[in-house]
């Protein structure tokens, strides 16, 4: 077989898809990725500041079977395995976009799937925060909201910094299985090539290029992480 | 003018066999601060303290029992006045407790910022605040880039922001080591003398309380136990738990105080061993036991000697070798006789560490 895979035709049929296919690949699972983490976020940053201001000793208690309901539908979302989700949310893709497959098709899953577990990220990152700091802020008069907005998600930005990039590598990694259901991207050509058509080279190289991806995202997630944080003493400009 | 009647908190825990059970944290408290005042709350750990200065800003809610602050009635306001009437009554806290990720200028704009003070007025009232603190240079620093005394500091600054009628001062200097304590405690009276702010301490040092404090009310296991001017609580301690803090080397009275190890055996065996105990006033001005040991001519040793500062009042504690058996010790309790504040007994010879 690997006589085969690396053979010289392979070999320039590899690099010829690569040459044409792979720039539009990567294109679309870098705007997959982001734009799917980016809206994850917009669902799941309320979810997850409510999931610690509501509960009972939190800045803004809820009623408490709100806060059940809550955490069972967001154990619920994240327990069902991605590839199934992806096939039970056609209806809701249909209704929003149009269509159940393609590349923009497949981005509705993938917010669907990340949500709940940023809110998760986004409620652990919210609980690090000194509860004294909430205190002091309570005791200056400050009101829940800015309680959350002044104090809880700006004393917790490279947490939620380096939180959400573990957000955007899982998203990375859910969108390349999305070629499944016609989502374009790396993940597609892994497929469509690698596992049809039995050209491992070609997946090989759309996986190396996943790694690299996450690689990326994940070193500036963690730069950026780190040099937000002004608790770090000491450190040079 | 702030009136504390009546106060009871009550919390419920589940204790360790699953059930609810009911803790008073505090018990039927009643205080009263008068304006200006630099108001010591001591006790020792789990006494209340820390509950009871909560519930003065309402960050507990008492179960039975009013605070008032001019009149207002704390427990009666809505979450809204609430929130404006905690502007006048700041807090600082054992653990600073500043933001982390904003500088120190960020930090003191913070109150103002959630009152909806303009930004360049917040900046130029913070800035003055710093000057105020003594810290001007640290505008743009972060709180982990300073000392304990220096985050202190801005935290001072950050609580007088607002303007506030009544500092609460949580454990404030605990954290801290003596020296920088003392800064901190002198920041205080200064900012109590220029602004008039009431202040209200709360520690477990009987030495912050003798630093900055006029008043103290001592609290043990929820119940105010004594209160009343600094001196006179600390010098003629009437309860327990007050004796307990004020000598916590003995449970009984300065007159009765154990000698740690007993009688030192140093000094000549044949010595009578006498207590001389003063209290108060102007023993310190004059070199007491020397002038004594000229006067009459007896060569007395000091054996133990213990003294304390209460405000500007001096007691103590002494254990003499007096030489030259019983006739020697009736001419030195005769030099003293007219001294009411210096009172001298036979120390038991059974007290003898040798014995």
């Amino acid at each position: 077989m690997l006589d085969r895979m690396f053979s010289a035709e392979a070999l320039e049929e590899a690099l010829w898809i690569l040459k044409n296919e792979f720039p539009l690949a990567l294109w679309e699972t870098f705007y997959v990725t982001v734009l799917a983490t980016l809206f994850a976020i917009i669902l799941g940053m309320p979810l997850g500041v409510l999931l610690v201001t509501g509960e009972k000793g939190g800045v803004r208690p809820l009623p408490a079977w709100l806060m059940q309901v809550l955490n069972v539908v967001i154990n619920l979302l994240r327990s069902v395995p991605f590839l199934i989700l992806m096939i039970l949310v056609f209806p809701l893709t249909r209704l929003i976009v149009g269509t159940t497959v393609g590349t923009v098709a497949s981005i509705v899953p993938l917010v669907i799937a990340a949500f709940p577990f940023v809110a998760r990220l986004i409620e652990g990152s919210l609980r690090e925060v000194n509860p004294n700091i909430i205190e002091a802020a309570q005791s200056m008069g400050a009101s829940p909201f800015q309680i959350v907005w002044k104090v809880m998600i700006p004393e917790s930005v490279p947490s939620l910094i380096s939180n959400v990039t573990i957000a955007v590598t899982t998203v990375l990694g859910y969108s390349a299985m999305s070629g499944i259901i016609g989502g374009g991207g790396l993940g597609k050509i892994a497929i469509n090539y690698g596992y049809y058509r039995y050209k491992y080279l070609v997946m090989l190289m759309a996986v190396i290029l996943l790694i690299l991806l996450v690689q990326v995202f994940q070193s500036l997630g963690t730069y950026l992480s780190v040099h937000s944080d002004k608790r770090i003493r000491n450190r040079k400009k | 003018m702030i009136e504390i009647q009546n106060l009871t908190k009550t919390f419920s825990v589940v204790g360790e066999d699953g059930k609810q059970e009911t803790f008073d944290a505090l018990k039927n408290v009643s205080l009263t601060v008068g304006d200006g005042e630099i108001y010591g709350i001591i006790g020792m750990s789990g006494a209340g303290k820390s509950t009871l200065v909560r519930c003065i800003n309402m960050l507990e809610r008492p179960t039975e029992g009013k605070v008032l602050i001019d009149g207002t009635d704390m427990g009666s306001l809505s979450e809204k006045e609430l929130r404006q009437m905690r502007r006048s009554i700041t807090m600082i806290f054992q653990g600073f407790n500043l933001l982390m990720q904003r500088t120190c200028l960020d930090n003191i704009c913070f109150p103002l910022e959630l009152s909806g003070v303009k930004r360049t007025e917040a900046v130029r009232r913070a800035s003055e605040l710093l000057e105020t603190v003594g810290l001007p240079d640290k505008a743009k620093a972060y709180p982990a880039q300073l000392s304990g005394g220096q985050q202190q500091r801005i935290a001072i600054a950050r609580a007088l922001a607002t303007q506030p009628k009544v500092l609460l001062c949580d454990e404030a200097t605990s954290a801290l080591d003596p020296n920088t304590t003392h800064a901190i405690l002198e920041l205080i009276r200064d900012i109590n003398k220029k602004l008039g702010i009431t202040v209200i301490i709360i520690t477990h040092q009987m030495s912050v309380v003798e630093e900055v404090c006029s008043h103290v009310a001592i609290l043990d296991h929820g119940c105010v136990v004594e209160t009343g001017e600094v001196a006179e609580v600390f010098s003629a301690p009437k309860s327990d738990a007050a004796r307990r803090l004020v000598f916590p080397d003995a449970d009984k009275s300065p007159m009765e105080a154990e000698i740690p190890g007993g009688i030192p055996a140093a000094g000549n065996p044949d010595d009578i061993p006498v207590r001389l105990v003063f209290d108060g006033s102007h023993t310190t001005d004059r070199a007491m036991i020397t002038q004594m040991a000229i006067d009459t001519g007896i060569a007395v040793n000091i054996l133990y000697a213990s003294t304390r500062c209460i405000g500007d009042k001096v007691f103590g504690n002494m254990l003499l070798g007096i030489p030259g058996g019983m006739e020697a010790v009736e001419r030195v309790k005769a030099y003293f006789a007219d001294d009411p504040q210096i009172m001298i007994e036979p120390a038991a010879k059974e007290d003898r560490a040798d014995a």
